[in-house]
């Protein structure tokens, strides 16, 4: 098995998918906590379809550098987001709900009448579950992936006293002087970058598993917000990494695997912070 | 100059005002007790204090070297705040986030404050608890802790008893005693008229009408003793 592991390492593209993989996963597993904790675990789901949408029309338009389109349209959408849920937490439910939907929607619309390709049911398939466009990264594509998420955790690490005041109470926060607004927006822009990057590689679907699990499983162990935003990080790339070698040597779907190695940690986890929650 | 001044102050909800030309002013050393019935507009005004909120009307004026935001606040929880995982040491620490502008970490200047209001508050032995399994007592401690970070000069309390049980209710209002004899200025919005008599230089009343003056007169007052007897009527 390890022969065939050095074997398939011997391919740049398999290189780049671990790397992309893993920096991925690092990245949404740190801002899952927050978004967890704030109650906007949602936001990711409604984002990532949001950037399917903008996918579509990327591809329909038939520009080359699709990121230059997707981008901005999502960090434009996790900045409505998030401002609409400050206003009223229900209205900003049901504003998810509807942008989520329709985009998913109006994507696959645009797809099926515009698209020339001769395999529309298995393009769609893979933007949603994202199963095989990491193994064809080109290398372009890998640098904006690497710099990106760096960007991400170098600004997660900064801030993060002032995350941790922002989340746990954004009155008190605001009203002894901190600027709840301009961190607001930063993390929803860095919200909006993840999710783009890890469409690459899970697919619009299943991102929220991205985001979410590791958060809930450290969240069931440990108790302060220190040690959960270390273990999720560290959860989430062990899940990658195993995830995306599993795929490699049983020829199954990355996206899907990682999220189902995911799922166990989960599962893992939960079972034992019962026992130790039993105990003491 | 006063610590606040609230000059002709108009409170409400987009086209609904519930409070109208409100004035009044709070010393430094002031115990001032607000009370009303619900919806009387009591959060609101606290919020606009904090500038979470804009005024319909009117303004509220710092002054006496204090800036808006070195007041410390304790907010009634939200449900986030529920089970929230943080230790008691974190939540505390992050009162000093107010001051600290962009530097991104905390320095041992902080930590010794943190250290500080963790002692003062009795809570130095949880410190490495996780704050959503503390008793509702030992939580408002944690806060007030956090809160006393922020600010050495006035704090600003929303309903500081809810949920608490008579003896811990009777020990938090012996601790905010103890932080307004060490100079400390409370600004506390409360339910329970009776420890505002109880405790209060200065009580404000709003309502339909408005009151605004020391224990003494409050309780000479047509508002006071109304609100009193009223209050004496439940409690039997």
């Amino acid at each position: 098995m390890i022969e065939k592991l050095i074997f398939y390492f011997q391919y740049p593209f398999v290189r780049y998918a671990v790397i992309v993989g893993v920096l991925i996963a690092l990245s949404s597993s740190l801002l899952g906590v927050t978004l967890v904790l704030k109650r906007f675990s949602y936001i990711g789901d409604g984002l990532s379809h949001v950037a399917f949408g903008a996918m579509a029309i990327a591809s329909v338009l038939k520009m080359a550098d699709q990121m230059a389109l997707i981008l901005p349209i999502t960090i434009i959408s996790a900045v409505l987001l998030l401002r609409t849920g400050e206003n009223a937490r229900i209205k900003g439910d049901a504003a998810i709900a509807m942008i989520s939907v329709g985009a998913l929607a109006f994507g696959y619309l645009l797809m099926n009448i515009f698209s020339t390709s001769s395999n529309l049911t298995g393009d769609v398939c893979s933007t949603l579950f994202g199963s095989t466009s990491i193994l064809t990264l080109t290398l372009e594509e890998v640098v904006i992936c690497v710099v990106l998420s760096i960007i991400v955790v170098v600004v997660f690490v900064f801030l993060y006293n002032k995350i941790f005041a922002v989340t746990f109470d954004e009155n008190f926060a605001s009203a002894t002087g901190t600027n709840t607004k301009r961190y607001n927006l930063l993390i929803a822009v860095m919200i909006a970058v993840i999710i783009v990057l890890a469409m690459n590689l899970v697919g619009s679907l299943l991102i929220s598993a991205l985001v979410i699990f590791p958060a809930l499983s450290a969240m069931s162990i440990f108790k302060s917000f220190l040690k959960v935003t270390v273990c999720a990080a560290i959860l989430s790339v062990v899940c990658a990494f195993t995830g995306i070698i599993i795929s490699i040597l049983a020829g199954t779907p990355v996206g899907s695997t990682i999220v189902a190695a995911d799922a166990v940690a989960f599962a893992i986890c939960y079972l034992a912070g019962k026992l130790v929650g039993g105990r003491a | 100059m006063s610590l606040l001044t609230i000059k002709d102050l108009s409170l409400g909800y987009e086209n609904m005002t519930v409070v109208d030309g409100l004035n009044f002013t709070v010393e430094a050393g002031d115990y001032l007790c607000i009370v009303g019935e619900n919806g009387s507009g009591k959060s609101t005004l606290m919020k606009t204090i904090l500038q979470l909120q804009k005024p319909l009307k009117g303004e509220v004026l710092v002054g006496d070297g204090l800036l808006s935001k070195e007041i410390g606040y304790l907010p009634q929880q939200t449900v986030i705040q529920k089970d929230f995982p943080a230790s008691v040491k974190e939540i505390v620490i992050s009162g000093c986030q107010g001051q600290m502008g962009l530097r991104p970490f905390y320095s041992k200047k902080e930590k010794e404050i943190a250290r500080k209001n963790m002692e003062r508050m009795g809570i130095t032995e949880y410190k490495d608890r996780c704050y959503r399994e503390l008793s509702g007592g030992q939580q408002q401690r944690v806060l007030l802790a956090r809160a006393l970070c922020a600010t050495r000069k006035v704090l600003l309390l929303d309903e500081p008893v809810a949920g608490l049980d008579p003896k811990v209710t009777l020990e938090m209002y012996e601790v905010i005693k103890k932080l307004n004899d060490s100079g400390i200025t409370i600004i506390m919005i409360s339910h329970d008229i009776g420890a505002a008599v109880k405790y209060a230089t200065k009580i404000l009343h709003i309502g339909k009408e408005i009151f605004f003056g020391s224990k003494e007169e409050y309780l000479e007052s047509d508002e006071g003793r109304f609100f009193l007897s009223q209050k004496d009527g439940e409690n039997k």
